[in-house]
């Protein structure tokens, strides 16, 4: 069986990697402390057989105190152990780091995440939506926006939860030691689709990552084909208010932003693979797949589909 | 007529005649009229038991509907909307329909009998708090009838809850009726705090409680301080909804975390006001089928306060994640790390009794044993999750849902049906059947642990809670179906109790006045008992006052047969609140109607509030109004004016 793509008892980042050894720590400890007493519980129970009532009463209230103090002393050493770890963890892993090599301003929405890559020159920022890409070996600073309601940011592979809250900005960070792709997921209840609100953080050598950075900076082209042509028309009219495209008319912001929709792995918040077969389904009956959604199923012809299919695919 | 606070008691023996007297004295009128206006506490207290078992029942069926949504990846078996309703309405029915006020229940039944009285220090009060307990739940459940249950968890975080992202009702129910409900525990709590303080048998000074008391007094104690934090946070959710306050919004200022802290400042407090009085019925009925005393007295009853006194400085550790500083994380990790220590001197003392004991294994003390190995992995799981670091991964997974059903179910379900094998026999005088009683704890114990002991895994393997379905990649696929066949298991378990109760109640084998050989004061009367319970009032000398003779440990006994008579009226005796020295005789009252009306007009009110009725709101407040005025009219038996003249 393959790990758990949101399983936490491994980490492939520093600071997710920091919590690893203090997480089994006190899983052993308590799984430990489970047994011992379970064992205790059964032979105290089992070894003197039990007896039609009523028997005698044994003892006073002076026997047994023995096990209270030897119990408290035993129970102690753990406890000072997880304490003295923990603040020592807590100061390893909390504070955002100084000088992060990105920053990202990440505003989570019903259902799904907008990207924002800050810059220090205006022409270098740049936004998209669901699929963060990094370098490995950098820190990256996360700025958490509230959109609409609480969610709250998280991937566990590298990073543990960080809530986002409307009137607030909470900040976290991550790094990635090795590439690969790590899945995200919103854990705080959301609405009706918080089930289907993850995202994909990408971790690449940094070359790679700063030839995904500069494609992601272009706009998108302008269709070439006729059915694209037609389908941009399509997209105009039923998708604009609410997306973007970089380079085209569409600036809606309350839906992600498309102008590289096809560099994408996933779609609907990492509900679908992008592939032409679910991009169809998604764009004509969203609700289908990710009911409670906020896109609303669109009332399109299959000529209709097709040339705005022809025009996704142009989005790379 | 001297007024009874400044007779002299006449003190006598316990005798057939005394017992005919007092019996016309004390009696409900019988028929339906005497059902609504009784205010006998074993009566109230026994239906607090049957309402709450029937709000498990309810909550245990929606549980089953979420776990076969959950069964396999990808189900469609329900909407989103549909499980989101379903997981809040079992969340709010299990924490605040049923878990306290079974407790509340017991508690009512068993305190009077505890403590050597008669009855609560304030029976009217005592039937208010159960008609408005009713009235609530059956508000809470016509939301959820109607389509508009809770649809935001149990603890409701803004914004979500706000009208701009919640536009029905669902809010709006769940709102007013916590305001509802609030008012039925809080009024319960005051009455347990008076009663702990003023109506104990002479003699049961504080050091001779029994745990039971000790743990609800507690928990009572707390829920004054804390309901009013909860009911606070409802009402503003609902000015916010209804008419544009931006109390939780922050477009007009507000700040949606004030509402995290309100509700956890209180939901805190709530969790171990929920678990001690059960860890208090363990505590009292584990020794007796260990045929000795509890190990550690003392110490298990200062764990119980010392347990809620840290119990409110952890609230935060349910907000690790929402972004406050590291200091305060460090503090209310460290508390929450810490306040594992009280909760280890419980187990440790049960332990203990058990070792140093004879133990008997009745399907009670199968229970109330296997309570705790559940209570220490739900602590464990807890003492996991007060690490921040590690609860930034933790939280909100599966780990926490296995976490709190540990906690909720291994200490209070369970507690709660042994103390029910324990103490049916003084409720109804029938014994439940101790075979079926077998097969009742197997199947709920191993049922239990086959759901929820893996549930722990699927939190470790990362899936988020109030997920509606999830997709076969993850890996919990396997998992969540074993979940699903533990939780239909522990059901049936579940089942099986309800049948034997039932059965039991018809047709059980008579119990005698004390059939395990019990040591406190309960069982030194019938089962079931009389409607005055003590014929006299007893005097205590010992923390074990049936036990004293084995015991052999202090020279001057209780007194059980003969004592104080006060059988010219509805009479009993209060005491001081320290060493129990008799204070003076009070007069209690008899049947009313007021305590239904009572809550029958605030039910109006509030139904009126929900669909905001100007004149019905009027009307209701108006009814309210009447309702109070009927209560708190002075009456001359009750010593409330003075005699007319000529």
């Amino acid at each position: 069986m393959s790990a758990p793509p949101l399983g936490y008892l491994t980490s492939a980042g520093e600071r997710a990697a920091a919590i690893v050894p203090l997480t089994w720590f006190v899983l052993a400890v308590s799984v430990i402390v489970g047994m011992v007493v379970a064992v205790l519980l059964l032979a105290a129970i089992v070894h003197p057989r039990g007896r039609a009532l009523p028997t005698a009463i044994v003892a006073g209230d002076d026997h047994g105190l023995a096990w209270i103090k030897w119990g408290l002393v035993l129970s102690a050493l753990p406890l000072i152990v997880t304490l003295v770890w923990t603040m020592a963890a807590l100061g390893r892993v909390a504070g955002p780091p100084r000088s992060p090599a990105l920053v990202l301003d990440v505003t989570p929405r019903q259902y799904w995440w907008e990207v924002r890559y800050d810059a220090r020159d205006p022409a270098d920022r740049f936004v998209t939506a669901n699929e963060i890409h990094i370098a490995t070996g950098a820190r990256v600073l996360v700025r958490l926006h509230g959109g609409d309601v609480i969610h709250s940011f998280w991937v566990p592979q590298l990073s543990g939860k960080t809530d986002a809250i409307p009137g607030q900005t909470n900040l976290t960070w991550l790094a990635a030691d090795v590439p690969g792709r790590y899945r995200g997921q919103c854990a705080e209840f959301c609405g009706l689709e918080h089930a289907k609100m993850a995202f994909e953080v990408v971790a690449e050598p940094p070359a790679a990552f700063e030839r995904w950075r500069r494609a992601q900076l272009q706009t998108a082209p302008p269709p070439s084909s006729d059915a694209a042509q037609r389908g941009a028309r399509v997209f105009q009219s039923h998708c604009a208010s609410c997306h973007a495209v970089r380079g085209a008319r569409a600036a809606g912001s309350t839906a992600p932003d498309l102008t590289h929709l096809m560099s994408r792995r996933l779609i609907a918040a990492g509900t679908l693979p992008n592939t032409r077969g679910s991009l169809a389904g998604w764009v004509r009956a969203p609700q289908t797949s990710k009911p409670g959604a906020l896109m609303p199923d669109q009332q399109l012809t299959g000529q209709q589909l097709g040339d705005m299919l022809a025009y996704l695919v142009t989005l790379k | 007529m001297t007024p009874a606070a400044l007779r002299v008691p006449a003190i006598d023996d316990d005798t057939p005649e005394l017992r005919a007297r007092l019996h016309a004295i004390w009696a409900t009128t019988p028929g339906w009229k005497g059902w609504f206006t009784t205010v006998d506490h074993k009566e109230i207290g026994i239906r607090y038991i049957v309402t709450a078992f029937v709000l498990l029942a309810l909550g245990g069926v929606e549980a089953l509907a979420i776990r076969l949504q959950l069964a396999g990846p990808d189900l469609r078996l329900m909407t989103p909307e549909q499980f989101n309703i379903f997981f809040s309405m079992h969340g709010m029915t299990m924490i605040f329909l049923y878990s306290s006020p079974v407790l509340s229940g017991f508690s009512n039944y068993l305190w009077p009998l505890l403590l050597g009285a008669r009855d609560m220090a304030f029976p009217r009060l005592n039937a208010f708090s159960y008609w408005v307990y009713l009235a609530a739940a059956l508000f809470l459940y016509t939301g959820f009838l109607t389509g508009n249950g809770p649809n935001d968890g149990w603890f409701n975080y803004v914004p979500y809850a706000e009208r701009q992202y919640n536009p029905g009702l669902n809010q709006d129910f769940y709102a007013l009726g916590m305001v509802l409900l609030g008012i039925s525990t809080a009024v319960g709590a005051a009455n347990f705090v008076v009663t702990a303080f003023k109506m104990r048998a002479p003699g049961m000074s504080i050091d001779r409680l029994p745990i039971l008391i000790w743990g609800t007094l507690t928990a009572s104690v707390a829920n004054l301080v804390v309901v009013p934090a909860v009911s606070l946070a409802f009402f503003l959710l609902w000015l916010d909804r209804q008419f544009g306050t931006s109390f939780f919004r922050p477009a007009g200022g507000g700040q949606p975390l004030l509402w995290q802290h309100l509700f956890w400042l209180f939901g805190h407090p709530w969790v171990y006001a929920i678990v001690l009085p059960a860890m208090g019925m363990v505590s009292d009925g584990l020794p007796v089928f260990c045929r000795r005393p509890l190990v550690g007295y003392s110490l298990v009853a200062l764990s119980t306060v010392a347990t809620m006194i840290l119990g409110f400085g952890v609230w935060v550790h349910h907000m690790f994640a929402t972004g406050l500083p590291g200091l305060s994380l460090s503090f209310f990790s460290g508390a929450s790390i810490v306040i594992t220590v009280p909760s280890a001197v419980a187990v440790f003392a049960w332990l203990a009794t058990i070792w140093t004991g004879r133990p008997v294994r009745s399907t009670a003390f199968l229970f109330f044993a296997a309570m705790i190995l559940l209570f220490v992995i739900g602590g464990v799981s807890g003492f996991m999750t007060a690490s921040v670091p590690v609860d930034w991964q933790l939280t909100d997974t599966y780990f926490v849902v296995a976490h709190l059903h540990y906690v909720l179910i291994g200490i209070n379900v369970f507690p709660v049906v042994g103390a029910t094998y324990f103490w049916f026999p003084k409720l109804t005088g029938r014994m439940m059947d101790e075979r079926l009683g077998r097969w009742n704890f197997w199947t709920m114990f191993l049922g239990f642990n086959l759901g929820f002991l893996p549930m722990h895994l699927i939190g470790l393997f990362g899936m988020p809670r109030r997920v509606w379905t999830y997709p076969a990649e993850m890996g919990w696929s396997a998992l969540n179906m074993i979940t699903t066949i533990g939780s239909f298991a522990f059901a049936i378990g579940v089942l099986l109790f309800f049948v034997n109760v039932a059965k039991s109640w018809r047709a059980g084998a008579l119990a005698p006045a004390d059939p395990w050989g019990g040591s406190t004061l309960e069982w030194a009367l019938p089962s079931p008992p009389a409607p005055y319970n003590f014929a006299v009032i007893p005097t205590i000398a010992s923390r074990h006052p049936l036990w004293e003779e084995a015991l052999d440990e202090n020279t001057p006994r209780s007194t059980i047969t003969r004592g104080m008579m006060l059988d010219t009226g509805k009479e009993t005796v209060t005491t001081t609140p320290l060493d129990a020295i008799p204070d003076r005789i009070v007069e209690m009252p008899c049947d009313s109607w007021a305590p239904l009306l009572l809550a029958v007009a605030l039910g109006i009110l509030f139904v009126a509030l929900l669909l905001k009725l100007w004149l019905a709101i009027a009307l209701g407040a108006l009814l309210v109004l009447g309702a109070l005025i009927l209560w708190l009219w002075p009456q001359r038996r009750l010593l409330e004016r003075e005699p007319a003249h000529g």
